[in-house]
């Protein structure tokens, strides 16, 4: 493990967060490498959402340390973690639900150039049809699918390294669900891009990933590709019996 | 539709009923009235005496039958209450008519443009009091847009807004009076400053609340400044406040009769109606820069940050936008434009205290800026002329006097119609007069943003 450690590009060590006086993580290690797809599953309330806030800095880890891209990330404040090049796909999507589709991507595109932002756009359309024909549409208006779509679009407009899901199959048909991780597929395959995925849908997560970790109670138990994962009896038992469809 | 028509439509039983029910009430108030209003007591030498006011109370009775009857006719006992028409129709006349609120806002620009010349022509006799009306109402409408970058576009509860209207209203009014080479063009862009820097004091520490805690510190806020100024006697002159405050010049030339002044300047006849309407031009460039600098600054990515901060803060601190500086922007800029209406205030009334930074400034402002529609630049005017120019109406309805016996004040029941203005337009037009908002950026047409179907509360 930490002879990988030197070229991830981020890579969480010992990593302890509390709130208030409940500890949620207690020692995570855990790596994402250049050009990775990793997911980290587990059930509610394991933590997964807690690992992903603590990587952008709310809340803050109390103990351990995080390094993105080789600097310390740790007790950076948020605005400054996301503006290294992390995106996220915040849990719930949380779009702009009064402004247009068109304005929420915008919003993403905030911090890069503005010359940019038609081929931005244009590359987004492109993955998310529906969002050219939905972009004068308010973000409220849109169908779940859609919004998660427009989440993870207005992600990509800050041309991110890294690319942080939490949660995208959430309350989705399986269609768009299967729609959803091809786009994210293809990102990783065409743009090369990393991606740490945080998925309750274990089969689906782990068939995407090159890696897998699993999260019980604010530890990672497990970890493998995601192949070993998914044969791995405790993770059928735990996450897929019944579970596969 | 009448009630002939209703008949016709066999719906007489609902007539019937409606008019019973109408007499019911008007019964009840009747008795509840009897004493409150029928009967008045006053102490005299040797204990109370009663008067009766039976015309205000059989006034009364009139007023709780006819209404009741007309809501029972059209509201409580039909299929089809005109309510609902009201509130779908006024929702879907903006997107009925895209240009709508362009076209208006053009015409109302240039009704305000020529508005002093206007009031001149056609109502000679009349127009001191307009204009010093139309002064008002702009001052209002300046300070509902500098609110409006607050409250409406950031989506930060300020309750506190006057403190710093009173902070330019004070820096003025204080620099002028003890520096004579301070004019008010002077002190306009200082006291703006001196507002904002206010506005980042106050925001610095507090901003990290949100909501229903914001809110009550910025009440707090706004309490402390007036405390202040009422109590540091030595520096503020307390409850006595500042006179002597120096009229704004035109281009050096006073507003005065005689040699040198402005009318003897341009060979004009003296007349003090030239001040007013110098001055409402002051406010009124004053308020089309705010409004400028807010359609710019909406445009521009601090602008959007601040509406999307209203969204989701969350969502704005993962997109790396820094939240606490976003908000210091708008807290900063909306007291910049306070401060610049309180300088304002202050020169126009040549005398300031306290009392003219009450909540109750706060709560109107606000009220303005809530009832036009949150964002609403076009609202906050519509809901400036009525509040304002309400209020003023009733200070002329003098017929009320007859009814109501003598004494009866109309401006004392202001509150009272406010109050019931804010729940009917609240009950009908949940987010304001103008509810639609229109994108920011758009790369082929504009499409209006309707609320229409948007539930309350969502995307606050």
């Amino acid at each position: 493990m930490s002879s990988q450690a030197q070229d991830a590009l981020l890579s969480v060590r010992g990593v302890e967060t509390y709130y208030g006086k409940i500890i949620a993580l207690r020692g995570v290690d855990m790596d994402v490498h250049r050009g990775e797809i990793v997911t980290l599953i587990g059930a509610n309330g394991a933590g997964k959402s807690t690992l992903m806030m603590t990587i952008c800095g709310t809340p803050q880890a109390r103990r351990g340390s995080i390094h993105y891209d080789g600097q310390d990330i740790t007790t950076m404040p948020t605005h400054e973690i996301m503006r290294r090049g992390i995106a996220q796909s915040p849990e719930g999507r949380r779009i702009f639900p009064r402004m247009t589709v068109l304005e929420n991507l915008q919003m993403g595109a905030q911090l890069v150039d503005p010359r940019h932002f038609r081929d931005d756009l244009d590359k987004v359309y492109a993955l998310f049809p529906r969002l050219r024909e939905r972009a004068a549409q308010r973000g409220g208006t849109l169908s779940g699918g859609e919004q998660q779509m427009l989440a993870i679009g207005r992600a990509l407009m800050s041309r991110p390294k890294l690319l942080l899901l939490d949660e995208p199959s959430l309350g989705l048909a399986p269609l768009i669900v299967k729609q959803i991780f091809g786009a994210v597929l293809e990102l990783n395959r065409t743009e090369g891009l990393t991606v740490f995925l945080v998925e309750q849908n274990a089969f689906h997560a782990l068939k995407l990933a090159h890696r897998g970790y699993v999260m019980v109670n604010g530890r990672i138990t497990m970890s493998g590709t995601g192949a070993e994962l998914l044969k791995r009896d405790e993770v059928r038992a735990a996450y897929l019996e019944g579970g596969v469809h | 539709m009448s009630v002939a028509a209703m008949d016709k439509n066999g719906n007489g039983n609902t007539f019937a009923a409606s008019l019973k029910d109408a007499a019911m009430a008007a019964f009840l108030a009747a008795v509840l009235g009897f004493f409150f209003l029928a009967l008045r007591t006053d102490i005299v030498p040797g204990g109370l005496a009663i008067t009766t006011r039976w015309g205000l109370w059989f006034t009364a009775i009139a007023i709780v039958f006819g209404v009741r009857l007309l809501l029972n006719l059209f509201v409580f006992k039909t299929d089809r209450p005109v309510t609902g028409m009201l509130s779908g129709a006024g929702a879907g006349l903006g997107a009925r008519v895209p240009g709508l609120g362009k076209w208006l806002g053009r015409a109302l620009f240039l009704f305000a443009l020529v508005l002093p010349f206007f009031f001149t022509s056609f109502f000679p006799g009349q127009q001191r009091q307009f204009i010093d009306l139309a002064i008002l109402i702009m001052t209002y409408i300046m300070l509902g847009w500098g609110l409006n970058i607050v409250v409406g576009l950031a989506g930060l509860l300020d309750l506190g807004y006057v403190a710093f209207y009173a902070v330019g209203a004070y820096s003025f009014a204080l620099l002028s009076t003890h520096f004579e080479f301070i004019g008010f063009w002077s002190a306009l862009p200082l006291a703006g400053l001196l507002a904002a820097f206010w506005g980042v004091i106050l925001g610095f520490p507090v901003l990290r609340l949100r909501g229903d805690y914001l809110a009550i510190v910025t009440l707090a806020f706004g309490e402390i400044i007036r405390v202040v100024l009422l109590n540091w006697y030595d520096f503020t002159g307390g409850p006595n406040g500042i006179s002597g405050i120096p009229k704004p010049t035109f281009f050096g030339l006073e507003f005065t009769r005689g040699e040198g002044g402005f009318a003897d300047f341009f060979g004009l006849e003296f007349s003090t109606i030239h001040r007013f309407i110098y001055l409402y031009y002051i406010i009124f460039i004053l308020a089309i820069i705010t409004n400028i600098v807010t359609m710019r600054l909406r445009r521009l990515p601090i602008g959007r940050a601040w509406e999307a901060l209203r969204e989701d803060e969350i969502a704005c601190r993962s997109l790396g936008i820094n939240t606490t500086n976003t908000k210091l922007t708008a807290f900063a800029i909306g007291a910049m434009f306070g401060g610049f209406a309180g300088s304002f205030f202050a020169t126009r009334q040549g005398f300031i205290s306290p009392e003219s930074f009450s909540f109750l400034e706060s709560a109107i402002i606000l009220a303005i800026v809530v009832l036009g529609g949150l964002g609403s630049q076009i609202g906050v005017v519509i809901a400036s002329v009525v509040m304002i120019g309400g209020i003023e109406l009733l200070r002329n309805i003098g017929f009320l006097g007859q009814i109501f016996g003598d004494g009866f004040d109309p401006t004392q029941y202001r509150m009272l119609i406010f109050g019931l203005a804010m729940v009917l337009i609240m009950v009908w037009k949940p987010r304001g007069i103008v509810s639609t908002r229109e994108p920011s950026v758009a790369l082929k047409k504009k499409n209006k943003i309707g609320s229409d179907m948007v539930a309350q509360g969502e995307g606050h």
